[in-house]
């Protein structure tokens, strides 16, 4: 698959769509995969106590799972300066079945290589949305091109 | 309790070394749910010049948490784990992080505000890989030796005060 050549983008492209779906069995995945054991992404008792309207995905997570796309696009994981997030809202799992985080991912600013910089950056910027509503802001990935 | 603000400012020296392991970098990736044959296929991330599969753009989270601990669960610090929400997160890869690097970690407690029933903490770990002369089994004393530096990891954290 040939790379994205930065002279080829232009700022509000969309670069591309894709799901995300997520159900308990994923998030378990995940807990152990990056160490995070917080009940409140198991648990279901424990979440409602602490207050939450139950089992929610962790934010990182999230994160993880809707930048994939990304790198796939540009072809290289290396390539991925930077990659910045707020969490805007949680995400609940349901006991049964999924949920799905909905990511369309546009480019958001070019900055060419010039005499300073020996290689041009493309910022891509995520909408991640789940029922309609935002999940993340800021969302930003700084990619090498 | 109340979070500490007397901690902010606090820079930690380096931690144990946490040695990337090609297979975990597989298991997150699968976690993630990222395909990429970099992180999976050793020959392919070689054909892409890396030495070995490259970690994808998260991975430095699980390093960082590991490393975030030593402020989370001090009991002085006064975070109430239970009522903790990420609020936001940012890797900055000075260079790719590859299986094989043995990382060392140096955490940096930026920020720690209070405000209307909600306390945010923000920290910065900043990720270096260890000299090649240096074992990978005890925490580096000297912070000056660690020039290879790999990563920066900001989080920040929001405490729900009790009864926001």
């Amino acid at each position: 698959m040939s790379r994205p050549e930065l002279a080829d983008l232009v700022v509000g492209q969309q670069i591309g769509t894709h799901e995300v779906r997520l159900d308990r069995a994923r998030l378990v995945r995940y807990a152990g995969a990056s160490g995070d054991l917080n009940p409140i992404h198991w648990d279901e008792a424990f979440a409602t106590r602490v207050g939450l309207p139950g089992v929610i995905a962790h934010g990182m997570l999230t994160m993880g799972a809707v930048v994939t796309s990304v790198v796939d696009w540009v072809g290289d994981p290396g390539a991925v300066l930077d990659y910045q997030t707020r969490f805007s809202a949680p995400v609940p799992v349901p006991a049964a079945g999924d949920v799905t985080v909905a990511v369309t991912a546009t480019v958001g600013a070019l900055e060419p290589a010039d005499d300073e910089a020996a290689h041009g950056v493309a910022r891509i910027d995520l909408l991640a949305t789940c029922d309609g509503q935002r999940v993340l802001t800021k969302a930003q990935v700084r990619v090498r091109l | 309790m109340p979070l500490n603000a007397a901690y902010a400012g606090r820079q930690y020296a380096p931690d144990a070394p946490y040695v990337v392991g090609r297979e975990k970098i597989r298991e997150f990736a699968d976690a993630v749910g990222s395909t990429h044959p970099a992180h999976h296929d050793v020959a392919h991330a070689r054909g892409l010049g890396y030495p070995d599969v490259v970690a994808p753009p998260t991975f430095a989270v699980v390093i960082a948490q590991r490393t975030e601990a030593q402020l989370i669960t001090d009991p002085d610090a006064g975070i109430d784990f239970s009522r903790v929400v990420h609020a936001d997160e940012r890797f900055t890869h000075h260079r790719p992080l590859v299986a094989g690097d043995r990382i060392t970690t140096v955490l940096h407690v930026d920020r720690v505000i209070e405000r209307s029933g909600l306390a945010m903490v923000t920290t910065r770990c900043e990720l270096y890989a260890l000299p090649a002369e240096l074992p990978d089994d005890v925490a580096p004393v000297d912070v000056t030796s660690l020039t290879d530096h790999v990563a920066t990891v900001t989080s920040t954290l929001a405490i729900r005060g009790a009864d926001a």
